[in-house]
């Protein structure tokens, strides 16, 4: 079974999982995702690829404690091994040289836009990265995304960073100073759909990273299914990268809280389980 | 294609030497065909309805020993048998039948696996009245054929029962290693057909559990898991490796294997990809497709949800869309989960539905609702999006389409609404792109299925062979294993004669 080879707490609530994958650490590419499953009576989730390492054959994803599955991943120390973690899955982001692209990311979308914006960089365009964080003690990455973008936004809610509008105010703000060609914005599905309905004015394109709930992410059970441009698209195969402008946004949020109150209830039994 | 298509004057042969043995000359003539011929078929014991309509333990209870020599007695040991000429893999049913009748289960079930490696699965699953017994000659002659199926099934269980199915002395390694795609009934029998020849073979699946349709699709109820288990434990004794999460095409490609030193290649990647009906309202909550609907609540047990984490809806009103296996499956699950009602919705008429009669009429007394010549033409949801109701149309039936079956057209302005709370998308599943998508020159139908050469099972692409669900695009357990002896044989011979 796939080894834990480092689990971290970065900030309160979102943490770093670092696996031992050598296939996947070989074939992944920016924007794909792997499925993981904590223990034996576990779900399947799927979390996107933030880094890998080729030569040490591991994989590292960041993720947000939000209920059972995660919050069992936030358990998980260096040794422990994990049943599942399939990939690498997904499409990957269309990368290539297209001038000026903006790298948006919010809570564990820091770590996700990672990749990206390390990859565009290397294609040759100029990043712009913008990172949108509740409070200055929940930015995490900031070395990490300064080494590959050119320059690095950091929106807060709480002034430290100058202003404190959500992270439409700082697209705008972009768009009206520089030319941007493209934009990727990776986080929870408000995030995105604010980023999207922020450029949809310039129509820049901008692409985001689906998040819908997912049951095997290999295209078999059609558990993801969004609507991109009037037609039904199951975002493990044909995504998880849509053109945000063309996401039908309500049918996602209301597919994503399916199962709101199971979840409560899972969470209620782990914790007397777990902690009685 | 099938084994006896290829080879019938083989077949036939062993089945006649069979027949001549003393031994069986001598169980003829103890009882004469006349009283054998008076013995009424065994009926296979099941859990009363109202009670297993409830939980998720097997229906079919199994024939006792007593019970199956009776059955066993009954089968007039033909000098041509119709039987074998039946059975898909061609397996030998009157030799393994009079072994019943002397009471040796062990050569039985010997017998069996020579030419089926999943008897237990085949005895509950397989279309057997369209197959091995629809061809028994005791059918033709008193209308009642021999339960063939429940004497494998009932001969594969002892067998496990006894501590499973001993490997047979494997012949010296050939050093060949053997890359199959896939653990479902086509995988698993390749597998198992090629590490008895002696290679080195590796199995590679996509799911964390091995089976196929056989463990996320079929419910516990008709297909117990421990049954998947002992199977995948003999392959293992065997010599088979399994590489479970592992998704070829994305993990690695059939070229990456190859680089890695597999010579040959089976693919049994199934149809895994579900259809829908593109109509207004199928991407509500509470609409499913019967794969998510099944994979929830078997490979993830969401019926023990929360001791398992995996949700599912429960759903009130439950409707299941379709009229084939899958369908049963579904509306049988939702039953069991709870819904005061459960609805069949299908467009043709009884007539036409594809389900195995069994299988319906085990959903019948357990107090499924059928509603034929109807279909949905959308599904209503609420203001959050959850489906609350579903409008449908009748149907009559009119002139035969391709299929030969009559064609469903729709009454005017005969729509009505029904209140629904959940709904099961059964329409059937299209092969999966993926392996076609991630391995160039690979030759794809035009539904998605990758074409074979039937008498050998190859590809378009030299060592890589194929079949099952993913060349034939839905069909059977036992076909897709047929696939699978067909190409094992002819990926054997390749190997030995030095090609990879
Ligand atoms: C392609 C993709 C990549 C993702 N990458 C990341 C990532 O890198 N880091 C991260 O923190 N999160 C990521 N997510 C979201 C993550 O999968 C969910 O937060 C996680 O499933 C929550 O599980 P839970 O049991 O802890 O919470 P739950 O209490 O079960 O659910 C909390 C929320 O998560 C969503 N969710 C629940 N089950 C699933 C499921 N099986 N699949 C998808 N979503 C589900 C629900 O909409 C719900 O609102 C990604 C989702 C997708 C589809
Ligand atoms: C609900 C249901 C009920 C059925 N009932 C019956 C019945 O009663 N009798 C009967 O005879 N038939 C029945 N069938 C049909 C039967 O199950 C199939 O015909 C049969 O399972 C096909 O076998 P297969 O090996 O070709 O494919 P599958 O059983 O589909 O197995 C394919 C396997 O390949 C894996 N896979 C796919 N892609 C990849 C990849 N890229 N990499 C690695 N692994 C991959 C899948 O995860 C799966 O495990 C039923 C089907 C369903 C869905
Ligand atoms: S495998 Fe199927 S067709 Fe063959 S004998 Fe058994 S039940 Fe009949
Ligand atoms: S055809 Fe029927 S009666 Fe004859 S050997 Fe086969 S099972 Fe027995
Ligand atoms: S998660 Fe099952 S099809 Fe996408």
């Amino acid at each position: 079974m796939p080894r834990v080879v480092r689990r971290e707490r970065l900030v309160p609530n979102i943490h770093l999982l670092e696996v031992e994958a050598p296939e996947i650490a070989r074939k992944c590419r920016p924007g794909q995702f792997v499925i993981v499953m904590p223990d034996a009576r576990g779900e399947r989730i799927p979390l996107t690829i933030a880094d890998w390492d080729r030569e040490r054959g591991t994989v590292t994803s960041v993720f947000m404690a939000v209920g059972t599955t995660t919050r069992k991943l936030a358990l998980l120390a260096a040794g422990d091994t994990v049943p599942i973690f399939a990939g690498p899955l997904g499409r990957p982001s269309e990368i290539g040289p297209v001038g000026t692209v903006l790298c948006a990311g919010g809570c564990f979308g820091i770590a996700a836009i990672h990749p990206l914006a390390r990859a565009f960089k290397e294609a040759g365009n100029r990043v712009l990265a913008l990172v949108d964080v509740k409070a200055d003690y929940l930015l995490y990455w900031r070395d990490r995304l300064e080494a590959v973008a050119d320059e690095l936004v950091v929106s807060s809610r709480d002034g430290l960073y100058g202003g404190t509008d959500y992270v439409p105010g700082r697209v705008r703000d972009i768009l009206a100073r520089e030319k941007i060609d493209r934009i990727v914005a990776v986080g929870c599905t408000y995030f995105m759909s604010s980023v999207a309905e922020a450029s949809r004015p310039a129509g820049v394109r901008t692409m985001v990273s689906l998040n819908p709930i997912m049951v095997d992410g290999t295209g078999m059970c059609g558990a993801c299914r969004v609507t991109v441009d009037g037609r039904t698209r199951f975002a493990c195969v044909d995504g998880p990268d849509f053109d945000g402008h063309l996401v039908d946004w309500a049918e996602l949020y209301a597919r994503r809280k399916s199962y709101f109150e199971d979840e409560v209830r899972s969470l209620c039994a782990w914790e007397e389980e777990r902690f009685p | 294609m099938s084994e006896q298509d290829k080879a019938p004057s083989a077949l036939a042969a062993q089945v006649r030497a069979e027949f001549e043995k003393d031994w069986r000359k001598e169980l003829r003539r103890a009882l004469p065909v006349l009283q054998r011929m008076k013995i009424p078929r065994r009926p296979m014991p099941q859990r009363p309805p109202g009670e297993r309509n409830k939980d998720f333990a097997e229906v079919n209870q199994g024939l006792s020993a007593e019970e199956a020599v009776l059955e066993a007695r009954r089968c007039l040991d033909c000098a041509k048998p119709g039987c074998v000429g039946g059975c898909p893999v061609g397996i030998d049913i009157p030799s393994f039948i009079k072994l019943v009748e002397k009471g040796d289960f062990a050569a039985a079930a010997a017998r069996i696996r020579e030419s089926n490696s999943l008897p237990a699965v085949c005895g509950r699953v397989c279309p057997q009245e369209t197959q091995c017994e629809e061809k028994c000659l005791l059918k033709k002659a008193s209308g009642v054929a021999v339960g063939i199926g429940n004497l494998e099934r009932f001969v594969s269980d002892q067998e496990r029962a006894a501590g499973g199915a001993v490997a047979p002395p494997l012949p010296p390694p050939t050093g060949r290693k053997v890359a199959v795609v896939g653990a479902g009934p086509a995988g698993l029998t390749v597998a198992g057909e090629l590490a008895r020849a002696g290679h080195s073979v590796t199995v590679f699946e996509a799911l964390h559990e091995a089976g196929g349709v056989l463990v996320y699709g079929i419910p516990e109820f008709r297909l117990p898991k421990g049954i998947l288990v002992a199977e995948v434990a003999y392959l293992e004794r065997l010599g088979v490796e399994f590489r479970m999460n592992f998704v070829v095409g994305l993990t690695a490609t059939i070229d990456d294997l190859r680089d890695e030193g597999y010579e040959a290649f089976f693919i049994g990647s199934g149809a895994g990809l579900p259809n829908f009906m593109k109509i207004p309202g199928e991407n509500l909550v509470g609409v499913y497709s019967a794969n998510e609907y099944l994979t929830r609540v078997n490979l993830m047990r969401a019926y023990d949800f929360p001791r398992y984490d995996t949700p599912v809806f429960p759903g009130r009103r439950a409707a299941v869309i379709g009229g084939g296996n899958v369908a049963m499956d579904s509306v049988r699950t939702a039953k069991r989960l709870g819904a005061e009602r459960a609805l069949i919705i299908y467009r043709r008429s009884r007539a036409e539905m594809p389900a195995r009669v069994e299988e319906v009429h085990h959903a019948e007394e357990e107090g499924i609702e059928f509603h034929f010549l109807t279909a949905p033409t959308r599904y209503i949801g609420d203001a959050n999006g959850r489906l609350k109701a579903m409008e449908c149309l009748r149907m009559e039936l009119g002139e035969p389409d391709a299929s030969g079956r009559r064609r469903p057209v729709p009454v005017a302005g005969s729509e009505f609404t029904t209140e629904v709370d959940l709904v099961v998308v059964a329409i059937g599943q299209s092969p999966n792109p993926l392996i076609p998508q991630t391995t160039p020159g690979l030759g794809v139908g035009k539904w998605g299925t990758i074409d074979v050469d039937w008498a050998t099972m190859a590809t378009s692409i030299p060592s890589v062979y194929a079949g099952g669900d993913i060349a034939r695009g839905g069909a059977t357990v036992i076909l897709a294993m047929g696939d699978a002896r067909t190409a094992a044989a002819a990926m054997d011979l390749r190997l030995k004669q030095g090609a990879g």
